[in-house]
């Protein structure tokens, strides 16, 4: 029964589950990690406590889902060999390089100080603590830049040479690290982690607002993240515009995909809203607006856009999960940018931070940016396809030698697991946003543990149940 | 493009650095497995949370020598990567599964209140006991060798599993326990480390039958390996490898039945490298093993450059923070979270 099932496919999901899991983790912590540094400078200019509580609250938060983070990561590092075995023979001279180049640069220092920013408080200087907070967040950059490259190159290979067995050899590496796609998908990645945590943060801060709780640290929190929604919810629009004009340029079916556009056009209409039939090559129920589309792509009323039936349909994306996942990320860019928009309307009329109907929007945009961000991969990797290396080798071919009856039982057990360590995962965060941060007198370590250091060593050694 | 194969023997560089990265990864979370392996067995609760506290700092960067080995053989012997991956994948996905567990249970375990607190103990235990098993097993399949053609792995799902190799298994998860036990006697004191002594010197004998068994029956498998060990002058120059195992294992004896407290955890390290040279020793020059060598497998000489660049550079780099973030948690530990 098992082995009826096409293993390809079976692949494929087990790489979308564990790696779109593995990602709302970077996309929190990139942010996080940068954020804290921020607020952790702040402290040392001010002296204000306000600031390492918010620090100390949001440092547990940091440390929960940094640790998932690098759990899913390392599952996803093996199943290159375990799942795309051909493809990692074939482009491993390209990329292995690349994500050496992560675990030498990146890996290693966000792991090493991240243990000294959880438990270091009171064994390094405050100086030696806060730079362990700004080289854990430049960690993170660092991370994403050379994974982001190996991504892009990918979507826009350069720079190799094909030899022997459809084994790939590199020729150039500048153009193949710095390939057309990459510094898009870099600003436009980055900025989208800073902006799923600027609306987790201000959700929360919202929430303590709503609650009257904790409004000292609520309006720090909101205060921070309204200056993301005013001024980096625009810009990330902007820079969307870009990246999909790259893609234009690069990966046009992928960008007909986006559009939904199947006849090639001049004047070709910007379709709003429609459910595209792969099979009928056609909209139903569209609704669009004329000429928009090859306005936005090619800054010409007339200009043309080509169709989904300039290429074989073997060699079209899934066009129905790609339309659908661009519209849910541009309109949560949308409403991210008109959350600025309020703030500043609302600032100018000294109300930020007791209208209660922003305090309920606010709130309910919290998982805005996780959302935005799947959606946005689920564009890029779903149009790609049916490639893995654009052009050059297909995902079909790319898979390893191994039967559906060993990656059904796997895929079957990273769900299971992933949702229960999910679902623990979540709740210990609710719980830790619930208890809000604590004052001086009331916390006692970074780890959120209640009870003061007053057992000594002797005592301990007595037994007891537990601290 | 520039490239260094003219000046450098690259493939055989890279083999030393992964085997270099793979030991330095069983070393330091062999000793954090361990601790995970000791877990329910240790008396009270504050040395539980004293074994926990010992390594919470410290376990990610541990791990990422996995990573490291993983990815080095990605970039380095991607055919190497692409053969054996497919040909373990069972117990590889199992093995990430307990990673999976025990790696959250450090975070989960510390927020968690009163009873569930005992879920984390439980997933950091089978978590870790999960992981050293399915490595142990890894090394028995790999040293018995892969069916291979082409440039795919030829064999079965369960080609890895088989009395050998998970005799190997239990082998690792004694030596990974003689680790653990060994860290502890040094980061800890009182209890503790008494019960940790004793652990050791009880596990100790384990790793020492394990240890022979493995030496005797690598040459009874493969004739190559046999001709390899006792053809004259090789034995000579390879006796060193198991009279030294020898000595160690008589010196940690002694060592545990007095108060050394530092020298048992080196002794222990010491033991494991001579083993892994050993199985260096025999499986030379095989990548995977009996069907491709490490010249067959290796990368694109100017992708083996690249990444040689960075490692030159960042290794020393590395080191020096790694050390620095030991140095900053040096000393015995206590049972009360750190601030
Ligand atoms: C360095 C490489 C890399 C990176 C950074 C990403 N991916 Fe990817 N992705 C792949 C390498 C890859 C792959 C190995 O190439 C896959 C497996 C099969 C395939 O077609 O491409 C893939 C497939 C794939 C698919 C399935 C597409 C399909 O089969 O229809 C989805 C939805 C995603 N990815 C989503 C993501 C997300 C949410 C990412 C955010 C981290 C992400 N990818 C980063
Ligand atoms: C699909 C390809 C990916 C692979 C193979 C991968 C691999 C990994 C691995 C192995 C780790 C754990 C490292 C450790 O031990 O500390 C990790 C963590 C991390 N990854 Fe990924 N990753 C992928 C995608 C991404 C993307 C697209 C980003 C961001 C743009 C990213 C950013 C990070 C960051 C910041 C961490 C640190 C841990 C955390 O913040 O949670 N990764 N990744
Ligand atoms: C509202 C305007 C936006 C536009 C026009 C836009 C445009 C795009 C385009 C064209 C792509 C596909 C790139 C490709 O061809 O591969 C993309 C990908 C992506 N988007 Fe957006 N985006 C917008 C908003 C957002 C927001 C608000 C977020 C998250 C907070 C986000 C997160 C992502 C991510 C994570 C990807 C995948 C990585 C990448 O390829 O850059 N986007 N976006």
């Amino acid at each position: 029964m098992l082995t009826d099932l096409d293993p390809v496919f079976l692949a494929r999901l087990q790489f979308t589950f564990t790696v779109a899991f593995h990602i709302l983790f970077p996309a929190f912590t990139i942010g996080l990690a940068s954020w804290l540094a921020v607020v952790e400078w702040r402290l040392l200019r001010t002296g204000d406590k306000i600031y390492e509580e918010v620090y100390r609250m949001w440092v547990k938060i940091f440390a929960v889902t940094f640790g998932m983070g690098v759990v899913s990561g390392i599952v996803l590092s093996f199943q290159f060999g375990t799942n795309w075995s051909v493809f990692s023979d074939r482009t491993g001279n390209v990329l292995g390089p690349l994500l050496g180049y992560e675990v030498l640069t990146a890996f290693f220092l966000e792991a090493s100080f991240l243990g000294i920013m959880l438990f270091g408080w009171d064994r390094v200087s405050r100086k030696m603590h806060f730079a362990s907070t700004v080289i854990v967040a430049f960690g993170t950059l660092l991370s994403a830049f050379w994974i982001l490259s190996a991504n892009s190159w990918m979507q826009t290979p350069q720079g190799y040479e094909i030899g022997e067995a459809g084994i790939l050899y590199p020729t150039d590496w500048l153009e193949i690290i710095f390939n057309p796609s990459f510094p898009y998908r870099l600003v436009h990645m980055v900025t989208a982690a800073y902006l799923t945590t600027a609306f987790v943060v201000g959700g929360v801060g919202a929430y303590y607002l709503f609650r009257k709780q904790h409004v000292r640290h609520a309006r720090v929190m909101m205060g921070m993240a309204m200056i993301m929604a005013v001024f980096v919810a625009p810009a990330q629009i902007l820079f969307g515009d870009f990246h999909g004009l790259n893609s234009f340029e690069y990966q046009p079916a992928k960008v007909a995909a986006m559009e939904g556009l199947w006849e090639t056009k001049k004047g070709a209409p910007m379709v709003l809203f429609a459910w595209p039939d792969q099979a009928a090559e056609t909209n139903r129920y569209a609704v669009e607006i004329p000429k928009v589309s090859s306005l936005i792509l090619t800054h010409d009323w007339e200009g043309e856009v080509r169709g989904l039936k300039e290429w074989p349909a073997d060699e079209r994306p899934p066009v129905a999960v790609v339309f659908w996942s661009f519209r849910i990320m541009v309109g949560l860019g949308v409403l991210m940018a008109l959350t600025g928009l309020f703030a500043i309307f609302l600032f100018f009329r000294k109300k930020l931070f007791d209208t209660r109907w922003f305090q309920v929007w606010c709130m309910a945009l919290t998982p805005a940016g996780f959302i935005a961000v799947v959606a946005g991969w689920f564009v890029t990797e779903v149009g790609r396809q049916p490639w893995v290396v654009y052009g050059l080798i297909r995902t079909a071919e790319a898979a390893s030698p191994v039967g559906a009856e060993q990656i059904a039982p796997s895929l079957a057990a990273f769900i299971v697991v992933y949702l229960f360590i999910f679902g623990a995962g979540t709740y210990y965060i609710l719980r830790l946003i619930a208890k809000g941060p604590q004052t001086e007198d009331e916390v006692f370590g970074t780890h959120g543990v209640d009870k003061p250091p007053i057992f000594s060593d002797m005592a301990s050694e007595k037994g007891g149940d537990h601290v | 493009m520039f490239d260094f194969a003219g000046f450098l023997d690259l493939p055989l560089i890279w083999y030393g650095l992964i085997a270099i990265a793979i030991i330095l990864y069983v070393i330091l979370d062999g000793f954090g497995l361990g601790m995970g392996l000791l877990f329910p067995f240790a008396p009270t609760d504050q040395c539980r949370d004293r074994m926990m506290n010992s390594i919470a700092p410290v376990w990610d960067s541990n791990e990422t020598w996995l990573v490291l080995g993983g990815g080095g053989l990605f970039a380095a012997f991607p055919l190497a990567y692409s053969v054996l991956m497919p040909a373990l994948y069972i117990p590889i996905i199992i093995m990430l599964l307990g990673i999976i567990f025990r790696g959250v249970s450090f975070e989960f375990r510390f927020k968690a209140q009163g009873r569930s607190r005992k879920i984390w103990d439980t997933t950091f235990h089978v978590g870790s006991l999960t992981a050293a098993l399915m490595q142990g097993m890894i090394i028995g399949a790999y040293v018995q060798g892969f069916e291979v053609e082409g440039r795919h792995f030829a064999g079965g799902a369960f080609d890895w599993l088989n009395a050998y190799s998970v005799m190997t298994g239990v082998a690792v998860v004694c030596g990974y326990a003689l680790l653990g036990a060994t860290w502890l006697v040094m980061k800890t004191d009182g209890e503790t480390q008494e019960w940790a002594r004793k652990s050791a010197a009880y596990v100790m004998w384990y790793v020492a039958v394990f240890m022979g068994l493995v030496s005797v029956s690598m040459p009874m498998m493969n004739p190559d390996i046999s001709a390899l060990w006792f053809s004259y002058p090789n034995y000579l120059m390879l006796m060193p490898v198991p009279l030294l195992t020898a000595i160690l294992f008589f010196v940690l004896w002694f060592d545990l039945q007095k108060d050394r407290e530092i020298r048992p955890f080196v002794l222990s390290i010491g033991i494991f490298l001579l083993g892994y040279l050993g199985i260096g020793i025999s499986l030379w020059p095989w990548l995977v093993p009996f069907a491709i060598s490490i010249r067959d497998a290796a990368a694109a000489p100017t992708s083996q450059s690249l990444l040689l660049v960075g490692i030159a550079i960042m290794l020393p780099v590395m080191l020096a923070y790694i050390g620095y973030s030991y140095y900053v948690f040096r000393g015995k530990v206590s049972h009360e979270p750190y601030y």
